[in-house]
């Protein structure tokens, strides 16, 4: 199982939790997987052509994996992939 | 470097780190600093660069102050409802340290006023409130080469880095290429924030100001910092140059500023 944090304005979809525990190989797995068991969150992670977001960064431990090999990138146990998207409060 | 008596007073407890002493003191006094917002983030970076003896501090923002942004903006007081922004900030600032010289611009940023906004400055600190300024400010700093804080709050979480693409380092789009498309996400004024959390995001953008002024440490130039307030944890995650940056990278697609009409978050 890996890790997964969930950013502020996705947790209305994981009862409010931070941390879920979902099980796959690849991050495209992952997402997949998160979506099933979290209805909405893939199509809030993804736009209609399934690509990641633009204003959405997803990392496994500390890198973002447009550096690794996308949503490719593959898991391994211990592994933590956070979804981290643009946030722009300020005043 | 000739300090007064004050002046050797007022900042004796930094002017005591060998790592600042009074050269670090003098690079202070001659720093040109522009925060862009007087609001959450604004108000305390704002002042505590003053505190510390920015010589030049520039502060923007066209709104008026309001009971509502009292809980978290703490350059304004409860007196000053209705008072611009700026003017009440500068007010504050100027009683803290009359040794700063203010410059109050009573305006918005936009990409007809940014470049000659950033134009008088060294540093930027963005304490704006939307993706449209955001993305404006960091693309108005990599057209003028300026040294850019961005920090952003949203609920419960803080951002922050340090954007230099002037010296080959990533800028704000190889993090994030494109705001949200309008629609997509809700209204700024609907997502709460703890006035703390402002606070703690503010004081950590002046503190990085600080040390690019004085060159100290190490800078979040490589990395995204992020806070959770309510895990209360602080984590650090890789920030690379991206070569299909729309900005900065090889083959640019933005070659001048455009303002975008989008919101606050997803």
């Amino acid at each position: 199982m890996i890790k997964v944090r969930i950013p502020t304005p996705l947790r209305p979809m994981t009862e409010g939790k931070s941390e879920v525990e979902i099980a796959g190989n690849t991050v495209s797995e992952i997402i997949d997987n998160l979506g099933s068991a979290h209805p909405g969150i893939k199509e809030r992670v993804y736009d209609e052509k399934g690509e990641v977001r633009r204003f959405i960064n997803i990392y496994v431990n500390e890198e973002d994996i447009r550096f690794l090999t996308g949503k490719d990138t593959p898991l391994k146990d211990g592994d933590e992939v956070s979804i981290i998207p643009a946030i722009a409060g300020g005043a | 470097m000739e300090f007064t008596e004050s002046q050797i007073q007022r900042y004796s407890r930094q002017i005591i780190l060998s790592e600042v002493g009074g050269k670090g003191q003098k690079k202070l006094q001659d720093a040109k600093i522009l925060v862009i917002g007087a609001g959450g983030l604004g108000s305390p970076a704002a002042l505590y660069l003053a505190a510390a003896g920015i010589g030049t501090l520039g502060l923007t923002d066209g709104d008026v102050v309001d009971l509502s942004n009292l809980q978290r903006q703490i350059l304004h007081t409860t007196d000053r409802i209705g008072v611009p922004k700026v003017e009440s900030g500068g007010t504050l600032l100027a009683a803290l340290n009359p040794e700063t010289t203010l410059k109050l611009y009573p305006d918005h940023v936009s990409a007809t006023n940014i470049l000659s906004l950033l134009e008088a400055y060294d540093i930027v600190l963005d304490g704006s409130d939307n993706f449209s300024t955001r993305f404006l400010i960091n693309d108005a700093c990599f057209f003028a080469k300026k040294t850019l804080i961005s920090g952003s709050i949203f609920r419960f979480e803080g951002q922050l880095a340090t954007i230099k693409p002037h010296e080959g380092l990533p800028c704000y789009r190889c993090l994030y290429p494109e705001p949200p498309p309008a629609g997509l996400v809700p209204n700024c004024q609907e997502a709460g924030v703890l006035g703390a959390l402002a606070g703690t995001i503010g004081v950590l953008q002046a503190n990085e100001a600080i040390k690019e002024v004085l060159g100290l440490g190490e800078s979040l130039a490589k990395h995204l910092l992020l806070y959770d307030a309510l895990d209360m944890t602080f984590r650090k995650v890789g920030r690379p140059k991206s070569p299909d940056c729309p900005l900065c990278g090889p083959h640019p697609t933005i070659t001048k500023l455009v303002e975008q009409e989008v919101s606050c978050s997803i």
